[in-house]
């Protein structure tokens, strides 16, 4: 297991990104720092998907001097999930961030517990 | 290809095409432009049906003409047909139901917003229930938390808006393991599509290669779907996002979003994975256990609580559980008690909510136990509904929830080992479930002191509650035939 970790090494750290970024979100008490959870849990799986993508020798998926044998190109299915994925991600942040907005207009705080505690103050 | 084929790809087409047309109009034109739209999906989804009903097949629909491993695929069959016809049934009957308190909750400003939003989440519903490609499946899982979150949040009380944090953040650890482990699967298998994913990974099996691998990613898509669908110990938002949004929201959410993952889950468990196998990874096994326990915790959880919704919201997590029973019970006819309480949840979860609404309304908009004491007789429709449900999701024969909790003890009998657990939770979930809905029951029946005022229901919410109230009657009575297309789909899934 040592060697194939440190062999891919890329694949690795992303891994351990995702942990840290789950775990942010997870437990951290700020809301901000939890939206920065979101966004390294969600980069490291591109970074994954990019690392995988990438084979040594093989050259970008666009066509140059009319060769169009496989061999010589990466797949180009990674990239656009990688895209489809930023795009997703950047509209969850969006709608996470204002709601963020929103609450700490209303209760001052940046804090999920003091947020629920408050809210469960007041009545319907 | 028959025309009809098309169907599925124009439902979720002229949902999407709603939201944007609803953008532009106000909210009495927002609420009619979706009202269309919704029956628009509900008379083809039905014609799929009955199509589907005459010839069982399952159709492959290319999107774009491009064929297998290349292209984005949609693929039907009976069981989507049905569930799709349920879906537009209920988001119908819960929207006109819920129409004037969607109108008393929501600012005038941003009503044509929240049906931009419901339409979002159908056609996000219908492409979970209806693609064959995970990834496509992703998209619209996120498209769907996002929409749902917006729902909740529409009615704009501190409360709400701190329930929907919760939801998000919750929903987006789900989202980010199902994207993990769909990344995972494409690194191992190098396919999104169900189909050809399912020939490799039936290879790799056969070589014996990738076990833990292989171990890890579909575990990282059960959680991810328990995550989402409220299975407990992943249950906690639940009950402040159902029991403080409009009530149209609360019943959208728990009738129908929780089962477009579940629905996502059994398509991934037997499309994709193929059923003995998932049985050899032994994933199945843990979710028996969350499973088991989400019967009885949620139970638990509802007899303490003193807020009808929240009580409502609870029930859910208890029906969840009932769900995952079955599909963990690793046999076909566990799957099939499993969409058949799908559908009766789907069915009966609104209503109660809707009919809560209703009872909340006519006592001054308070939805504590102590506020609704004697509101049957300012209300009897909403309370006739409350009843009805009340004894569906009890089980008592000829109501639905009878038929499924029968058909899951059928499952348990033929797997031996998983036998008397199984029928031992039924049984507490059982006794748990009558003790809080007899309770509540009981507090809406008491005839209160002084004049009885009778609350006046709209027209809207009286031809919304009469569709809920007839479908659960008949469902309970003929579930035979239900039970027919379900076990045909799942055969042809």
């Amino acid at each position: 297991m040592g060697p194939n970790l440190f062999a891919n090494y890329y694949e690795a750290a992303s891994m351990i990104l995702f942990g840290i970024g789950f775990t942010t979100m997870l437990l951290h008490p700020n809301l901000i720092k939890k939206i920065i959870g979101l966004n390294i849990m969600e980069t490291s799986v591109y970074l994954f998907l990019a690392a995988k993508a990438y084979i040594v020798d093989k050259l970008a998926p666009i066509v140059v001097n009319g060769d169009l044998s496989m061999e010589t190109y990466i797949n180009p299915i990674p990239g656009s999930l990688v895209l489809t994925g930023i795009v997703v991600s950047v509209s969850v942040t969006a709608i996470s961030l204002s709601l963020v907005q929103r609450l700490y207009k209303k209760y001052k705080t940046l804090n999920i517990d003091e947020i629920m505690f408050k809210a469960g103050q007041e009545g319907e | 290809m028959p025309f009809i084929a098309n169907f599925p790809f124009f439902c979720i087409l002229i949902t999407m095409a709603g939201g944007i047309i609803t953008s532009m109009a106000n909210g009495k034109w927002a609420f009619r432009i979706n009202t269309v739209v919704v029956s628009a999906t509900l008379v083809l989804n039905t014609s799929l049906l009955m199509f589907m009903i005459k010839t069982p097949q399952s159709i492959t629909y290319m999107m774009g003409h491009y064929p297998a491993p290349w292209g984005n695929e949609i693929r039907f069959g009976p069981l989507e047909a049905l569930m799709a016809t349920i879906f537009s049934f209920v988001t119908l009957a819960a929207l006109v139901c819920g129409k004037t308190e969607i109108f008393e909750d929501v600012k005038p400003k941003n009503l044509h917003y929240f049906y931009i939003m419901i339409n979002l989440l159908l056609s996000s519903l219908f492409a979970l229930i209806y693609t064959n490609d995970l990834f496509t499946a992703y998209v619209f899982v996120e498209i769907n938390t996002i929409s749902a979150c917006a729902i909740v949040m529409a009615k704009e009380s501190g409360k709400t808006l701190a329930a929907t944090m919760r939801y998000l953040i919750m929903s987006s650890l789900g989202s980010g393991l199902f994207m993990l482990s769909i990344v995972l699967i494409y690194g191992i298998t190098g396919h999104l599509l169900m189909v050809p994913m399912h020939d490799e990974i039936a290879h790799i099996v056969s070589a014996g290669l990738y076990k833990i691998p292989l171990t890890i990613m579909i575990g990282l898509v059960c959680v991810a779907m328990a995550i989402k669908s409220a299975l407990f110990p992943f249950h906690t938002w639940l009950s402040h996002a159902h029991g403080s949004a409009t009530t149209a929201s609360s019943a959208i959410l728990s009738g129908l979003v929780l089962k477009g993952y579940i629905i996502l889950l059994i398509k991934f468990i037997v499309r994709v994975v193929g059923l003995e196998t998932m049985v050899s990874f032994k994933v199945l096994n843990i979710l028996f256990v969350f499973a088991v326990c989400a019967m009885i915790i949620g139970s638990l959880n509802a007899i303490k609580e003193n807020h009808i919704k929240r009580m409502i919201a609870f029930s859910s997590v208890a029906q969840m559980g009932y769900i995952y029973i079955g599909i963990s019970l690793g046999n076909v006819w566990g799957l099939v008690a499993a969409c058949l309480h799908i559908i009766i949840h789907a069915l009966t979860k609104p209503m109660l909510f809707s009919a809560a609404g209703g009872l909340a309304c006519a006592s001054g908009h308070k939805k504590t136990f102590d506020d609704l004491k004697g509101a049957a007789y300012r209300n009897p429709l909403a309370a006739f509904a409350f009843l009805i449900g009340s004894l569906s999701m009890i089980g008592i024969p000829l109501f639905a929830g009878f038929a499924s909790k029968y058909y899951i003890s059928m499952a348990a009998m033929e797997t031996g080992s998983k036998m008397w657990i199984t029928l031992f939770a039924l049984a507490v979930s059982t006794v748990l479930n009558a003790i809080y809905y007899v309770k509540a029951i009981k507090v809406i029946f008491t005839k209160p002191e002084g004049a009885v005022v009778r609350y006046k229901n709209s027209k809207s919410y009286v031809f919304g509650m009469t569709l809920f109230i007839v479908t659960n009657i008949l469902l309970g009575l003929f579930y035979q035939p239900v039970v027919n297309i379900i076990a045909k789909g799942i055969e042809l899934l």
